[in-house]
């Protein structure tokens, strides 16, 4: 039965990352956004409470956790399971401070790697570990199948060499999750992930980038220099399948990407909440029955916002659905995130517009939110590579094809 | 009365001596002088251009709808579905049924049927026919007076809507048509007014009936109408335009909006009653659903013909708007299905044209905006279904619909470049058609 409600059985879980975010996010926003590099410590206190959450299992997902297809949802009945719950939770978080929630200790987007690809012995040895994910190269950012860090098998360790920047808590997590070529000249299929614990010797934070947004959150350039990696931290399997090439490291980002839709949505939520409120104060009601044009040119522009809100929050919702009845969502999360990260910026731009010098300025924070949504639209595939995948499918064309 | 048209120059425009030299060129090429060169157009073409000039005609002589039911009587009402609190986007079996239903239909006799339509300003019989034996008329009217609904049927409604735009908006719309009216009448007739006009409906010989809101002028909005009713006796008396009517010549019964003592609402008019004149009103698009206007002088309607309250008329405009929603939705599916095959075959600088970005991108933006525009349809008529409120979810899904909507109309042209422009391919008609969802209210409802 069609249905696209919010599952009643999250609402707790919302609820609860919902009070997270209005009074342990927000209040250390602006703090945050200011000091950029500084740790902020207040995420210790919740990420200790979340993990007593989750041992309870009343907060499964509350964060940036691995998404998984869930054994459970075999059979014939709906399911609404942990990729539903993480968005959701993830929108709430998202609307507290996008900075913050990449910050979560042990909530990596590495834990998402981790979550995805691991196999199970892999799964229990790296539990708990804060991983941070390092793809981006300096000449390497969407082709991320052009890759020229190596991986060389020296006896029971991998051997790493090459640069890593854009990684996202890479200097406050426990290990990175790296990318990195077997042989450059089998291409894609070569590319694995490693597990590399913080402290390996021959791997070095060389410095934090000063960021336009998310200034909270750490990003880090990470160099291996003859950095040793036991072979088992290899995710997933060391043979190198060149029909099934780029599919296993690819298959990460269609699990993530519904992620970093929900934090645009998040994020955009509080803007268009804030400015609603600003232009009622100002005598600006938005009706939802009179035609947009009889209304007021800021109450038409709002409803327009909105509207676009509501599509790439459904989209998101549906990608996450799909996953959680194990349906091939690959078009469908490219979707999500192409809309969620366009209309993030677009929305978050206009309301600090709206709200003329009160959005402009550091009084509010809604000159924070139009400057955090912007990577949204640009970390895990760019609006461009969302639509060139998007295209592909629907036009069914391979890569060389539609480049 | 409305404004009469200037050739759409604006009043401060005014002619010079070159102008007047320019008009008067035009009456003489206008004359029949021409007609010896063979350049006259087409009888039939001459016939219809009259007919756009402002050519009346008295209203379809109805059938005589029998009085039945007592005033004190108990509507017949259809429960709320019950919601699961699951998110979830799959249909029931019984809309899946009804969808794979209609949706052949639209494969196999409304695509076909398009051009033709679109061109003679009338859906063909056999096809209103056949959407009538599929029960169209019947989708949100009781089991208990010869329905098939047992429970709210917003959902069910939305998605043949969708299913049927998909071959055609304007047949869709002429299809849909006395649905709407069915359709008031169940959510919101009394006994009497359900006893009295739904047996047509559920019978052999279904009427062409037709839902009346729009008004032709700028910046319509359905909450501040011109037309007007006044009390009369024990009845009414009502005045005013009605824009954008299906079929509106061959209508028996119309459910027209007037404002009451200040406030909106709907009344039940029969096409025979003395004032009331339709006026063919052929528009840029949704020509197939022969649109027409409604000119009411002091047409008189008894006590009967309120129907509902202003929380009625406020559902229906909602629900009203949820039907072009989903028209939108299909139409915008038709686009996509047809550019796809056609930039992947089409060749330009040696290879598809699809291999190019700027093509490829359009084609994928189609793809995202059209799904976003179904997800927020089936929110709100879920939401409907469910006895939710649905204010919000509508409005969204309109604003979406409606730009988005066009934005896939005006793409689809664009992909087939000059093809597009010409009426060998259907992209054209879509352009045209998808126009109407920002500014339409009523015609169809679900």
């Amino acid at each position: 039965m069609i249905n696209l409600e919010a599952p009643r059985k999250f609402r707790p879980l919302v609820s609860q990352a919902h009070q997270v975010a209005m009074n342990l996010l927000r209040p250390n926003s602006r703090k945050y956004d200011l000091l950029e590099h500084e740790y902020p410590k207040e995420l210790d206190m919740l990420a200790a409470m979340i993990d007593g959450l989750s041992d309870s299992g009343a907060a499964s997902g509350a964060g940036a956790s691995g998404v998984r297809r869930s054994e459970e949802a075999e059979g014939a009945t709906v399911q609404n399971g942990s990729n539903l719950a993480s968005v959701l939770s993830i929108m709430e978080m998202c609307w507290g401070d996008v900075g913050l929630l990449l910050s979560m200790p042990r909530q990596g987007l590495g834990n998402s790697a981790i979550a995805s690809v691991a196999d199970a012995e892999q799964h229990e040895r790296f539990d708990g570990l804060w991983a941070s994910m390092a793809i981006t190269e300096p000449g390497t950012g969407s082709d991320s199948a052009n890759i020229a860090t190596t991986a060389v098998l020296d006896g029971d360790h991998y051997v790493l060499n090459g640069e890593k920047i854009f990684v996202t808590a890479g200097a406050r997590s426990d290990a990175v999750v790296v990318w990195a070529t077997l042989d450059k000249n089998l291409g894609r299929a070569a590319i694995k992930s490693f597990v590399v614990p913080k402290g390996t010797p021959g791997m070095n934070v060389e410095r934090l980038e000063h960021k336009l947004g998310i200034r909270s959150s750490d990003t880090a350039t990470i160099r291996f220099e003859n950095c040793r990696v036991p072979k088992e931290n290899l995710l997933g399997s060391p043979e190198v399948d060149v029909k099934q090439g780029f599919a296993g490291a690819m298959a990460t980002f269609d699990n993530t990407r519904p992620l970093v839709a929900a934090m645009a949505v998040g994020c955009a939520r509080a803007s268009l909440e804030l400015t609603k409120e600003l232009l009622e104060q100002a005598g600006v009601d938005i009706d939802y029955d009179r035609p947009a044009l009889t209304q007021s040119a800021a109450a038409a522009t709002f409803l327009q916002m909105e509207a676009d809100w509501e599509a790439a929050y459904l989209l998101t919702l549906q990608a996450a659905w799909m996953a959680d009845n194990r349906k091939p969502n690959s078009l469908e999360a490219s979707m999500a995130k192409a809309k969620a990260g366009r209309v993030g910026s677009d929305i978050t731009l206009r309301c600090v517009e709206l709200a003329g010098s009160i959005g402009y300025s550091e009084h509010e924070l809604l000159e924070k939110w139009a400057r955090d949504s912007k990577i949204l639209d640009i970390f895990e595939g760019t609006q461009q590579i969302q639509q060139l995948i998007v295209a592909r499918r629907l036009l069914g064309k391979t890569s060389a094809e539609l480049k | 009365m409305s404004l009469t048209s200037r050739h759409g120059v604006t009043s401060t425009d005014t002619r010079d001596p070159i102008g007047v030299a320019v008009a008067f060129l035009n009456r003489l090429a206008s004359t029949g002088a021409l007609d010896r060169f063979g350049l006259r157009k087409p009888a039939e073409r001459v016939v219809f251009e009259a007919t756009r000039s402002g050519f009346r005609t008295a209203g379809n002589l109805n059938r005589a709808f029998a009085r039945a039911g007592g005033k004190g009587g108990t509507p017949a009402r259809v429960p709320t579905a019950a919601g699961t609190g699951t998110f979830d986007l799959t249909p029931t079996d019984d809309e899946q049924m009804l969808v794979d239903v209609v949706t052949e239909l639209a494969t196999e006799m409304v695509r076909p049927a398009a051009a033709e339509a679109n061109e003679a300003c009338r859906a063909p019989d056999d096809l209103l026919k056949a959407g009538l034996e599929i029960g169209l008329p019947l989708l949100a009217v009781p089991e208990d007076l010869g329905g098939i609904s047992t429970e709210r049927s917003a959902m069910a409604g939305t998605l043949v809507a969708e299913a049927l735009a998909k071959g055609d908006m304007g047949l869709a719309v002429a299809c849909l048509a006395p649905g709407a009216v069915s359709t008031a009448l169940s959510l919101w007739g009394s006994d009497e007014q359900q006893a009295t006009y739904l047996p047509a409906f559920t019978g052999d010989d279904v009427p062409a009936a037709a839902l009346a809101i729009t008004e032709p002028r700028p910046l319509f909005d359905p909450f501040r109408l011109r037309t007007t009713a006044t009390r009369d006796g024990d009845g009414y008396r009502l005045n005013g335009i009605k824009s954008m009517v299906p079929r509106g010549a061959d209508a028996e019964l119309f459910v027209i909006a007037a404002e009451l003592e200040g406030t909106p609402a709907l009344f039940l008019v029969e096409s025979s009653s003395p004032g009331l004149e339709i006026e063919a009103e052929p528009s840029m698009g949704l020509r197939a659903a022969a649109l027409s206007r409604v000119v009411l002088k002091d047409v008189r309607v008894g006590a009967l013909a309120l129907l509902g309250d202003p929380d009625a008329y406020t559902e229906c405009v909602r629900l009203s708007r949820l039907a072009w929603c989903a028209l939108s939705v299909g139409t915008a599916q038709a686009v996509l299905d047809y550019v796809i095959p056609y930039v992947n075959e089409r060749e330009a600088f040696g290879e598809p044209v699809s291999h190019r970005q700027s093509v490829a991108f359009m084609v994928a933006n189609i793809g995202i905006e059209l799904q976003a525009m179904r997800l927020l349809t089936y929110k709100a008529a879920s939401r409907a279904a469910q006895g939710k409120s649905f204010d919000r979810e509508v409005a969204l899904a309109r604003r979406l619909c409606a730009e988005r909507g066009m934005q896939i109309g005006n793409d689809g042209v664009q992909l087939l470049g000059g093809h597009g422009f010409v009426k060998e391919h259907p992209v054209e008609r879509w352009y045209r058609d998808l126009r109407a969802i920002g500014l339409v209210e009523g015609g169809v409802l679900v």
